[in-house]
C-alpha cells in the first residue's frame, strides 16, 4: 500500500476531469446561468460525488483530503461546480454518513454516492440567516411522524436535489435545544421549490426557496437525537466551511494561473507585463496568501480527519483566511488584467464575481471571526 | 487467452508550457500521463478481456515513480502489473529500450503483445515492432481495430489512403493507433483500491533475459548530437489597401504558401 502515490494517482486524476470536464462548460454555466447537469453525471459515474461515502456504501472509499482537493481543483476552473460538489457532499451526504442511522445509511449513501441523487441543506430562513437558531419552520408529532411547515431560502442544489437535510423546531419552548434535523425527499406531499435567485457570481449552481406545507416525514428521517439538530447543523458546518475554504483557495489558485499567463504574454512599454516590478510584487502577494490559505486548509483537514477539540476554530481561520484570499487575489487579477480584466472574455471577471459568495455562505466572514474569537478569549 | 500491455509514462506535453524568456520547456508542474497511445492499447485488452476472459499483464520500463501509471491500468482492469526499474537502464533509446522489454516478455507467457503505436515525448514508433523482432514473432503495426474470432486475431491495418485486413495466430504483437478507441473512465473508487490491494513487482536487469552489455546508454546506437528550439519566423507583411484588394491579396499569399 502506498498512501502518497495513491494522493499522486488521486490528484493526476482530478486534474484530469476538471480540465478536460468541468474547464470547458465553465463559461457557458455561468452566462446562461445554467445548472451543469451533464457534468454533475459525470461526477457521479467517476465516483467523485460518493467520493468520502465507504465502499459498503457504494462510495468511492476515499478520505476527505482527498474530497478537499477535489473540490479545490474543480473551482479552481470553475467554482460552480466546486459549489454543487462541496454542498452535496459536506453539507448532506457526509453528515448522513457521520451520524446516520444503518437504515438511512443504505437507504441514501448509495443513490448519492453514484449521482442518482443529490443532496443539499436547508437550515437558512428569511428571519434565520446567521441567527440560525431563530427558527420558524416547525415539525410537529404526529404518529410515526412528524408534520413540517416553513420556507427556507438561499439553498443550493434546490430543484436539483433529492435528498435535503431540513432543519425544524420540534420544542419551541426549548429554544436551540428544540430543534431537529430531518432528511426529507423531493417527491415528499407538500414539498415544493419556490423562486430561483438571480445571483453575482456561481451562477450555474441552483439557489432557491424551499416551501414545506403539511410535509409528513417518517420518525425514521430524523438525523441524530430529537432536539440535537443545531448540534448537527453546526456540526455539519464545521465541515463544510472548510469545503468552502477549498472552494475559496481553488478560486484564487484558478485566478493566479490565469494571471501569471496572461502577464507573461501581454506586452506594455516593449516588455511583457511580468518584467515589471508592480507585476511581479502582486504576483508574489497573490502567491503568499494562497499558500497561507492552502496551509491553514490543510490544518482544518488533520483537525477534521482527528476530531480535535480545535476544529470550529480551525475550521473557520481557514475558511476566513481562503475566502478573502479569494476576493484579494481575483481582484488584483482582474486589476493586472487591466482592461480586458473587465470583459467577460477573460475568466478572471467571473471569478471575482464567484469569489465574494465565500466570504458569505455557509456562514460570513463575521460569524467565522465570531467563532475564532469565541474560541481565543475563553 | 494471455495478453501483455506495454505503457509508458510520459509529460503530458499538451500541458507543457514554453517559457518565453528562455524558450525552453517548463516541465514543472507537468502531470506525467499514461501514454495516450497506450491507454488505448490498454482499452483493446479490456475489450478483448471482457469478450474472451484473457488475463491482462501491463509492463512498463521508467524510474519507480513510473509505478503510478501501471496502478492506473490495474484500477481499469488489468490484472498483473510489472515495472523495469534498474540504473543499468538509463540512458536506453529505442533499440536498448526495446530489448530490455523484450527480456521480460520471455520470462512471461502470452498470446498477444499490445503496444501503442508510438509514445507523445519520442513520436518514434520503433519499439513496438522491435519488441516482435527480437522475441521473432509477427506484428501487425497501425491497428485501427482487432477482434479473435475462431482461433485467430483479425486487425485492420490503417494506412494514409486504404485499410488492410489481416489475420494472424497467437503469438502476435500489435501496435495500436491513439484514436482506434475511446479509453473507459475511471472510477475514483477503483484507483483508490488498486493502491490498497494491489501490488506493482519490480524488475531490474537481473531478473530478466538479456545480454546486460547491451542495455541502457551503452547499448543505445542512438547519440543526441544537439538539440535546439524551432523558430518559426512570423512574416509580416502589412498593406493598407481597400477591403476587396486586401481580400485579394490575402488569397493571393494563401495560394502562393498552397495554404488554399
Amino acid at each position: 500500500m502506498d498512501t502518497i502515490l495513491r494522493y499522486e494517482l488521486f490528484n493526476d486524476f482530478i486534474k484530469e476531469f476538471a480540465l478536460k470536464q468541468v474547464k470547458p462548460l465553465a463559461t457557458q454555466i455561468d452566462e446562461e446561468e445554467r445548472f451543469p447537469s451533464e457534468t454533475i453525471e459525470k461526477m457521479g459515474k467517476a465516483g467523485l460525488l460518493g467520493i468520502i461515502i465507504p465502499k459498503a456504501y457504494g462510495g468511492a472509499g476515499g478520505d476527505y483530503k482527498m474530497y478537499i482537493n477535489a473540490v479545490r481543483e474543480i473551482s479552481s476552473y470553475c467554482a460552480t461546480t466546486g459549489a454543487i460538489l462541496s454542498a452535496h457532499v459536506s453539507l448532506c451526504t457526509a453528515p448522513i454518513a457521520e451520524l446516520g442511522s444503518e437504515e438511512q445509511k443504505q437507504k441514501y449513501l448509495p443513490k448519492l454516492a453514484n449521482g442518482e441523487w443529490l443532496g443539499a441543506f436547508g437550515l437558512t430562513e428569511p428571519n434565520a440567516g446567521t441567527d440560525a437558531s431563530n427558527q420558524q419552520t416547525v415539525a410537529i408529532e404526529d404518529g410515526d411522524s412528524y408534520i413540517l411547515n416553513g420556507t427556507k431560502i438561499f439553498i443550493t442544489n434546490a430543484g436539483y436535489a433529492h435528498v435535503y437535510l431540513i432543519f425544524a423546531m420540534t420544542d419551541k419552548s426549548k429554544g436551540i435545544k428544540g430543534i431537529t434535523a430531518f432528511i426529507v425527499e423531493a417527491d415528499m406531499p407538500g414539498f415544493s421549490v419556490g423562486k430561483k435567485e438571480a445571483k453575482m457570481g456561481i451562477r450555474g449552481s441552483s439557489t432557491c426557496e424551499l416551501i414545506m406545507q403539511n410535509v409528513r416525514v417518517p420518525k425514521a428521517n430524523i438525523l441524530g437525537p430529537v432536539g440535537e439538530g443545531f448540534k448537527v447543523a453546526m456540526k455539519t458546518l464545521d465541515g463544510g466551511r472548510i469545503g468552502i475554504a477549498a472552494q475559496a483557495l481553488g478560486i484564487a489558485e484558478g485566478a493566479l494561473r490565469e494571471t501569471v499567463n496572461y502577464v507573461q504574454e501581454r506586452k506594455q512599454f516593449g516588455r511583457p507585463l511580468s518584467a515589471f516590478q508592480n507585476t511581479q510584487f502582486q504576483i508574489a502577494d497573490m502567491a503568499t496568501h494562497i499558500d497561507a490559505a492552502r496551509l491553514l486548509v490543510e490544518r482544518a483537514i488533520t483537525s477534521k480527519e482527528q476530531k480535535a477539540k480545535t476544529l470550529s476554530k480551525d475550521a473557520a481561520m481557514a475558511k476566513l483566511f481562503s475566502s478573502e484570499t479569494a476576493m484579494m487575489v481575483t481582484n488584483k487579477a482582474v486589476q493586472l488584467h487591466g482592461g480586458y480584466g473587465y470583459t467577460r472574455e477573460y475568466a478572471v471577471e467571473r471569478m471575482m464575481r464567484d469569489a465574494k459568495i465565500t466570504e458569505i455562505y455557509e456562514g460570513t466572514s463575521e460569524v467565522q471571526r465570531m467563532v475564532i474569537s469565541a474560541a481565543v478569549l475563553r | 487467452m494471455k495478453i501483455i500491455v506495454c505503457i509508458k509514462q510520459v509529460p503530458n506535453t499538451t500541458e507543457i508550457k514554453i517559457d518565453p524568456v528562455t524558450g525552453t520547456l517548463n516541465r514543472e508542474g507537468a502531470v506525467s500521463i499514461m501514454n495516450p497511445d497506450d491507454k488505448v492499447g490498454l482499452e483493446f485488452a479490456l475489450c478483448l478481456k471482457d469478450a474472451h476472459q484473457a488475463h491482462i499483464t501491463v509492463v512498463s520500463m521508467g524510474p519507480p515513480q513510473a509505478k503510478k501509471v501501471l496502478y492506473e491500468a490495474l484500477a481499469m482492469g488489468a490484472d498483473r502489473a510489472m515495472l523495469l526499474t534498474d540504473r543499468l537502464f538509463a540512458g536506453s533509446d529505442s533499440l536498448a529500450t526495446s530489448l530490455t522489454l523484450a527480456g521480460l516478455l520471455k520470462t512471461l507467457e502470452y498470446d498477444l503483445i499490445i503496444t501503442g503505436r508510438q509514445a507523445i515525448d519520442g513520436d518514434t514508433a520503433q519499439v513496438g515492432p522491435q519488441i516482435a523482432e527480437h522475441l521473432d514473432i509477427p506484428q501487425i503495426s497501425y491497428v485501427n481495430s482487432l477482434k479473435f474470432e475462431d482461433g485467430y486475431f483479425i486487425a485492420v491495418r490503417q494506412f494514409e489512403d486504404r485499410y488492410q485486413t489481416l489475420k494472424a495466430t497467437a503469438p502476435l504483437l500489435v501496435t495500436i493507433l491513439g484514436d482506434a478507441a475511446k479509453p473507459r473512465s475511471l472510477h475514483v473508487g477503483r484507483l483508490i483500491e488498486a493502491t490498497e490491494t494491489e501490488s506493482v513487482e519490480l524488475k531490474g536487469a537481473s531478473d530478466i533475459i538479456v545480454d546486460t552489455t547491451k542495455l541502457g546508454l551503452k547499448g543505445s546506437p542512438t547519440k543526441v548530437k544537439s538539440t535546439w528550439n524551432k523558430v518559426v519566423d512570423k512574416q509580416k507583411n502589412l498593406l493598407e489597401v481597400e477591403p476587396r484588394e486586401a481580400v485579394k491579396a490575402i488569397i493571393d499569399t494563401m495560394k502562393k504558401r498552397h495554404i488554399i
